[in-house]
C-alpha cells in the first residue's frame, strides 16, 4: 500500500518534469547561494587564522612601531645586542601590473621553532635564503602567480596562507623596496632592557585583528547571500504548492482507498526529502563553483582594504557536503511545511478542485497585506531606533519581505483598476484572467521584485559611494607626490635635497596610541593651504585651521565622532592627560580605525619619537613626473618609497571597484533566479489554464493571439512588479547608505540616485520576463487544436 | 620547518651531510685552502676569513671560586660560509653560531645563538679585537686583554682575560694536518690567559679567577671523509706547561693522532702518533675518564671529568667540558668529543 502510494505520489513528477526541475533548480539555487557565500566567509577566516599563526604570531608577542609603519633594520639590531632575542617580520603589497600578492619576509634563522614546513631539506634552505631566493606559497597562489617576473621561484607549502608569499626576509626587502625595513619583531624572549622610542610591544593576539576588521564585510557578504538563499526558496515553495495542488485529487483518492494520513504525509516528507537531497548535492557542487568564482575578487577586496591574505582556492570538506544538504533539506521542509499543514488539515471528501488553491490564496490576501505593513513599521522603527548592523540588516530583512509580500495586493489592485478602465470584452477578459493567474505568478514575481529591489539598492549605493569616494580621493590626495624615507638620516638628507624643488614638503607622522582601549591613529599636520583648501570637513567651526594651528585643538575623523558620539565643540583627551577641543569631523573613507588629527608641532611636542619619514610633496603638476624620476634616480630612494597622486587614486578605485564586485555578482544572479522563477511559474500555469483558454479559443481567439496575450500578461506583471521594486529599492538603498554603512564602517554618505539605472533594470526585468514568457507562449501557440477542444471532454 | 635544525645541520654540513662528525668532512670546493708556509698576519688573521668555509673562535676556561670549587666556562663563536664570499646586507652568504656553557661538578648548562652575517647581528672585526653575537661578546683592544660574555636564562659570566704568553702555531707553524690524506687547517691559539670575573648561576652571583685557552681555526674541509669524530684535550699542567693533544677517529680504526706540548715561553713541540698515547678509560662513548701519555717527555696523565654529564645541549649535540688530570703532573683543563 504504502509503496503503491509512494509510486502513485511520485509519478506526478513523471507527469510534470520542468516542476520537478523548477523545484530541484529553485533548492539547488538556494543551496547553492547558501553555501557559496557560506564557504567564501569560512575560507577567509580560516585565511586569517592561518595568517595570524604563521609564524606563531598568535602565541609569541610582537614589536611594532608606534605609528604602525616600518622601522629601520638597525633597530632589531640594536635588540638583539641588548639581548632582545627577536626575529623579523617584513610585510607588505607586491604587484606587476594588474598581478599582486602580499609578501611576508622572514629570517628563517632566528625565527621560532614555528611555521611552515616545507624547507625539509638544507638544501632548501640554502636556496631559502640565498638571493634570487625561494618564495613559498600555497598552491593556488602559485598557480595564479605563474609566469609573473619579477618574483623569485616559487614553491608550494600547504603551510602558507593564500595570498602571500612566504620569502627570506633580504629576498622580501627587495621585493618591496623596503631595503633595510622591519615591519615587525616576534619575541621569542623579551630582553630586560626598555624598548627604543617609537616601538611598543604588541601582545600575543589570539583572536586576529583581521577578523574584527574584516567582520561587517564578511556579514555584508551574509546577508545578500541569504537574499539569495531566500529567492530560490521562494521558488521551491512556489513548485512544491503546485506539486501538492495538483495532487489534491490524488490525495483524497489515496486517502479514500484507505491510506492513513500519517502516512501520507511520511511518503510526501520522504519525496521532499529525496528531492532535497539531489538537489542539495547538486546545489553544493554549484555553491562550490560560485564561491570559486567569487572568491578572488573576495580576496583582493580583503588584500586591498585590510591587507588580509585570502586564500584564493577552496577546500572541499566533508562538513561542508553535509552543512550544504541540510541546508537544502531545512529550505525544502519550510518551503513545503505550508503545504503539508493545509493537506493535515484537508478533510478527506474536500472539494478537489485545484481552485480552491487560488480561492484561499486570494482569501490570504489580506493577512499578507496586513503583516507586509507590520513589517514595513518594524523597518521603519529599526531604521530609526535599531542600533548596529545586526539592526541594519533586519531593517533590510523587513523591509524585503514587506515588500514582497504587499505585492500580491499591489498586484491585485492594479489589476482591477486596469479592468475596470478597460474598454471591450476582450481587454476586460485579459486583465481579469490577468488578476485569476496571479496566486500561481505572485510567488515569481515576489521573487522579481526582490532581485529588482535589491539591485536598485545597491546600485544606488555603490552609485552614491563612488561619486563621494572619487570626490573625496580628489581632496583627501591633494598633494601630488608621497615619499618615506627609510632612516633618520635620510629624512633628514631628503629634506635639504628637496629644498628648491618643491613647493612645500608635508610632514605625514603619526602615531597610534590606545584611546580608552581603542587603537586611534594620531596624526600631525602642517598648517598649509593644501589642507585647508581641500581636507574633506564633514562639519567643523569657521576658524578651524587657525585653531587646530594654535596647537589646542584637533580634527576626529566620522569614524571616531561615530563610534563616541563626540561632536565638534566637546573635547578629547589623550592617554598623556591632554586635553584638544574638537573643531571639525572630517570623512575618511576605507579607513578601518579611528583617526585624530592635531598640530604637527603638538605631535612631536608629545610624542618626540615619532617616526618622521614619510612626507607629502607638492609640485607643479608638469614636474611631478621628473620629480619623482630624481628621487629614484637620482636621490635614490627605492621605487615603492615613492608615490605619485594619481597612482594611489588607480589603486584605491580599484579596490573600491573590487569591494562591489561581489555584490553586483551576486544581485545579477538574483536577477537571473527570478527570471527562472517567472519561467516555471508561467509553464506550469500554462498547463493548468487550458481549461480557461480553451472556451476563449472557441469563441473566436487564435492560438496565436492568445499567446501574444499571454506575452503581454508576462511583461504587464514584470512592468508592475519593477514598478513597486523601484520605491523598495530606494528605500533599499537609503538603508544601505544612512543604517549599514555607518554601522559596519563608520561613515554615512548622501544618496545620490540614477535613473538611468532604473530605466536599464527595468528594461532587464522586461526583458526577463519575455524571455520567460517566450516558451509558453510558443507552445500555446503551436498547440494542436485537438488538446483545447479535449478540455471540453475532460474537464473535471 | 624547523629553522634553527636546519641552520645547524647547514653550518656543519655542506655540502652533504652524514660525512664525518657533522659534515665537517665534506669538501670544501669553491673555498679556499689551507697552504703550508702561509704566514699570519695579526691583527688581521684574528679576524673572519669569509673565503674559508669553516672558522671558530673557541674559549675554554677553568675557574675557581673562593671556597675552590671548580668551574668550566666555553665561550665560542663559530662561522660557516655558504659560499666563499661576502655580500651585503641578508644576501651574505655567511652564517653564525654562538655556544656558551657554565660547567659545575653538578650541572651542565649550555645556550646557543644564531645569526646571518651582513646585517651587523654577529662577526668579528681584528682591530680593536670583537668577536659577537647578539649580546655575547669577546672583545678587547687585542688579542691580549679581553672582555668575555654571554647571557642565558639560566646563566651568565663576565670574564677579564689577560694573556702573559705569546701567541702559539699548532702544526707546522699553524698548519694543522688533520688526516694523513691532507685534510689541514689553519690553527693556533692563546693557551695562557689569566681569567678574573663574575658567574652568575641561576641568579647567584660568584666571584671566580683561574685560566683560559683561546683556539683559533680555520679550513674548508678539516676532516677526512671517513673520519668521525674527535677526541680533543688541552691542559694547563701545574709547571706552566701546556699540553694540547687530539686524536681523529676514522671509522676503519687506526686514528689520527696530533697534539703540542708547549714550554712556559711558548715553545712549541709538536706531537704526533709515534710521542702520544691516548686511551679511554671506559667503554662508553665519550668517555669520561682517559689515560695520556707522553713517554718521551716523562708524562702519564689520568684524566676525569669534572662533570661527566657535560653534553652541549645545542642542536649538534657534543661534549665539552672542564676535566682535572692527576698522575706525573696536576693539571686542569677541557675536552671536548664529538661524532659520538
Amino acid at each position: 500500500m504504502y509503496w503503491a502510494g509512494f509510486k502513485a505520489l511520485i509519478s506526478h513528477w513523471r507527469r510534470h518534469k520542468v516542476q520537478l526541475a523548477g523545484l530541484i533548480l529553485g533548492l539547488m539555487l538556494a543551496t547553492a547561494f547558501w553555501t557559496g557565500v557560506q564557504a567564501i566567509n569560512a575560507q577567509a577566516r580560516q585565511s586569517y587564522a592561518q595568517a595570524a599563526s604563521l609564524m606563531g604570531q598568535d602565541q609569541l608577542a610582537q614589536i611594532v612601531a608606534i605609528d604602525g609603519q616600518n622601522f629601520p633594520q638597525e633597530e632589531y639590531i640594536a635588540l638583539r645586542r641588548a639581548g632582545w632575542q627577536v626575529s623579523p617580520i617584513l610585510q607588505g603589497r607586491w604587484r606587476h601590473q594588474d598581478s599582486y600578492v602580499n609578501v611576508m619576509g622572514i629570517d628563517p634563522v632566528t625565527a621560532p621553532p614555528v611555521g611552515p614546513t616545507g624547507l625539509g631539506q638544507m638544501s632548501e634552505l640554502v636556496s631559502f635564503i640565498t638571493p634570487p631566493g625561494v618564495g613559498m606559497a600555497a598552491s593556488q597562489t602559485v598557480a595564479r602567480l605563474a609566469g609573473v617576473p619579477g618574483l623569485p621561484a616559487l614553491q608550494v607549502s600547504p603551510d602558507v596562507v593564500g595570498g602571500l608569499v612566504l620569502t627570506d626576509i633580504g629576498i622580501a626587502q627587495d621585493l618591496l623596496g623596503a631595503e633595510h625595513q622591519i615591519t615587525r619583531l616576534i619575541v621569542v624572549t623579551p630582553g630586560t632592557t626598555p624598548l627604543p622610542e617609537g616601538l611598543r610591544m604588541r601582545p600575543a593576539a589570539q583572536d586576529s585583528e583581521l577578523t574584527r576588521l574584516t567582520d561587517s564585510f564578511h556579514l555584508n557578504l551574509t546577508a545578500f547571500g541569504f537574499l539569495s538563499f531566500a529567492v530560490g526558496l521562494l521558488i521551491v515553495h512556489s513548485a512544491v504548492g503546485l506539486g501538492f495542488e495538483q495532487r489534491r485529487v490524488l490525495f483524497r483518492t489515496l486517502r479514500a482507498l484507505g491510506l492513513p494520513l500519517r502516512a501520507l504525509v511520511v511518503l510526501l516528507l520522504s519525496e521532499v526529502a529525496v528531492i532535497a537531497l539531489c538537489a542539495g548535492v547538486f546545489g553544493v557542487v554549484l555553491g562550490y563553483g560560485l564561491a570559486a568564482v567569487l572568491l578572488p575578487d573576495v580576496a583582493a577586496t580583503l588584500s586591498g582594504l585590510y591587507g588580509a591574505p585570502v586564500s584564493g582556492g577552496l577546500s572541499l570538506s566533508p562538513v561542508w557536503w553535509l552543512g550544504g544538504i541540510a541546508v537544502a533539506l531545512l529550505g525544502a521542509l519550510a518551503a513545503a511545511g505550508q503545504s503539508l499543514w493545509r493537506l493535515v488539515r484537508l478533510p478527506v471528501l474536500a472539494p478537489a478542485q485545484p481552485r480552491a488553491w487560488a480561492r484561499a490564496s486570494a482569501r490570504s490576501l489580506w493577512w499578507q497585506f496586513g503583516a507586509a505593513c507590520v513589517l514595513m513599521v518594524a523597518a521603519l522603527g529599526l531604521a530609526v531606533w535599531g542600533q548596529g548592523l545586526s539592526a541594519g540588516f533586519m531593517t533590510l530583512a523587513a523591509l524585503l519581505l514587506g515588500a514582497a509580500l504587499v505585492l500580491p495586493g499591489f498586484l491585485y489592485a492594479v489589476t482591477g483598476a486596469a479592468q475596470r478602465l478597460s474598454r471591450g470584452v476582450g481587454a476586460q477578459w485579459f486583465w481579469a484572467d490577468t488578476r485569476q493567474q496571479l496566486p500561481g505568478m505572485s510567488l515569481a514575481l515576489m521573487a522579481l521584485t526582490l532581485a529588482l529591489a535589491a539591485n536598485i539598492g545597491v546600485g544606488t549605493m555603490v552609485g552614491s559611494f563612488r561619486l563621494v569616494f572619487t570626490g573625496w580621493l580628489d581632496q583627501r590626495l591633494a598633494s601630488e607626490l608621497y615619499i618615506s624615507a627609510r632612516t633618520k638620516e635620510e629624512a633628514a638628507h631628503l629634506r635639504s635635497w628637496l629644498q628648491g624643488k618643491v613647493d612645500a614638503t608635508l610632514p605625514i607622522w603619526g602615531v597610534e596610541v590606545p584611546l580608552d582601549g581603542v587603537q586611534t591613529q594620531i596624526y600631525g599636520m602642517q598648517d598649509h593651504a593644501t589642507y585647508r583648501d581641500h581636507w574633506p570637513i564633514l562639519k567643523g567651526d569657521a576658524d578651524l585651521w587657525d585653531r587646530l594651528a594654535k596647537g589646542d585643538s584637533t580634527l576626529i575623523n566620522e569614524q571616531f565622532a561615530r563610534r563616541t558620539g563626540l561632536e565638534p565643540g566637546q573635547t578629547v583627551t589623550l592617554p598623556k592627560g591632554h586635553q584638544l577641543r574638537i573643531v571639525a569631523v572630517y570623512s575618511d573613507y576605507g579607513n578601518p580605525q579611528q583617526q585624530m588629527i592635531i598640530a604637527n608641532d603638538l605631535l612631536t611636542d608629545l610624542y618626540p619619537q615619532v617616526s618622521r619619514l614619510r612626507y607629502a610633496l607638492r609640485v607643479p603638476p608638469d614636474r611631478v613626473a621628473a620629480l619623482a624620476d630624481a628621487l629614484i634616480n637620482e636621490f635614490g630612494l627605492p621605487p615603492a618609497h615613492v608615490s605619485q597622486q594619481d597612482q594611489i587614486k588607480a589603486y584605491s578605485t580599484e579596490v573600491f571597484e573590487r569591494t562591489f564586485s561581489v555584490t553586483a555578482a551576486l544581485n545579477v544572479l538574483t536577477l537571473g533566479v527570478a527570471a527562472m522563477a517567472i519561467l516555471l511559474s508561467l509553464l506550469t500555469l500554462s498547463i493548468i489554464r487550458l481549461p480557461q483558454l480553451a472556451p476563449v479559443w472557441a469563441v473566436g481567439l487564435t492560438r496565436q493571439q492568445l499567446a501574444v496575450l499571454e506575452l503581454l500578461r508576462a511583461l504587464a506583471l514584470a512592468g508592475f512588479s519593477t514598478v513597486l521594486a523601484l520605491p523598495v529599492g530606494l528605500l533599499l538603498g537609503w538603508v544601505l547608505l544612512a543604517v549599514v554603512n555607518v554601522a559596519a564602517f563608520g561613515w554615512q554618505l548622501p544618496m545620490t540616485v540614477f535613473p538611468t539605472d532604473w530605466v536599464r533594470l527595468g528594461g532587464l526585468a522586461l526583458l526577463a520576463a519575455a524571455v520567460a514568457a517566450a516558451w509558453p507562449a510558443w507552445r500555446l501557440a503551436s498547440m494542436s487544436p485537438a488538446r483545447l477542444v479535449g478540455v471540453f471532454a475532460h474537464e473535471r | 620547518m624547523n629553522a634553527k635544525l636546519l641552520v645547524i645541520f647547514l653550518l656543519w654540513s655542506l655540502p652533504a651531510f652524514g660525512q664525518g662528525f657533522a659534515g665537517l668532512g665534506a669538501s670544501g670546493e669553491g673555498f679556499a685552502q689551507p697552504q703550508r708556509g702561509t704566514l699570519f698576519t695579526f691583527p688581521k688573521d684574528h679576524a673572519a676569513h669569509p673565503e674559508f668555509r669553516i672558522e671558530w673562535w673557541y674559549l675554554t676556561a677553568n675557574l675557581q671560586d673562593a671556597q675552590g670549587r671548580d668551574y668550566g666556562v666555553q665561550w665560542t663563536l663559530f662561522r660557516t660560509a655558504l659560499a666563499p664570499t661576502t655580500g651585503a646586507g641578508w644576501s651574505d652568504p655567511q652564517l653564525w653560531m654562538g655556544h656558551a656553557a657554565v660547567t659545575t661538578s653538578q650541572t651542565h648548562r649550555s645556550a646557543e645563538r644564531l645569526a646571518r652575517g651582513g646585517i651587523g647581528q654577529a662577526g668579528v672585526s681584528g682591530a680593536p679585537f670583537e668577536a659577537f653575537i647578539d649580546d655575547w661578546q669577546m672583545a678587547g683592544p687585542d688579542l691580549s686583554d679581553l672582555s668575555v660574555r654571554a647571557n642565558a636564562p639560566d646563566f651568565s659570566y663576565d670574564l677579564k682575560l689577560k694573556s702573559e704568553g705569546p701567541l702559539v702555531f699548532h702544526g707546522d707553524q699553524g698548519y694543522s694536518q688533520k688526516s694523513d690524506r691532507g685534510q689541514a687547517s689553519y690553527y693556533y691559539a692563546q693557551p695562557g690567559y689569566c681569567v678574573d670575573g663574575v658567574l652568575i648561576i641561576d641568579g647567584e652571583e660568584t666571584d671566580v679567577h683561574g685560566q683560559a685557552w683561546l683556539d683559533r681555526e680555520w679550513s674548508s674541509q678539516p676532516l677526512a671523509p671517513d673520519q668521525l669524530g674527535w677526541d680533543w684535550f688541552s691542559l694547563h699542567l701545574e709547571d706552566g706547561r701546556k699540553l694540547m693533544v687530539f686524536r681523529l677517529r676514522h671509522d676503519g680504526g687506526g686514528h689520527y693522532l696530533s697534539g703540542s706540548l708547549i714550554s712556559q715561553d711558548g715553545q712549541v713541540t709538536t706531537l704526533n702518533h709515534e710521542t702520544i698515547v691516548m686511551t679511554p678509560l671506559q667503554n662508553t662513548p665519550a668517555p669520561s675518564r682517559w689515560s695520556l701519555r707522553l713517554p718521551d717527555h716523562g708524562i702519564d696523565l689520568k684524566v676525569t671529568a669534572l662533570n661527566p654529564d657535560s653534553w652541549m645541549d645545542t642542536f649538534v649535540r657534543y661534549w665539552e667540558g672542564p676535566v682535572r688530570a692527576e698522575g706525573t703532573h696536576d693539571a686542569r683543563g677541557y675536552l671536548e668529543m664529538t661524532g659520538y
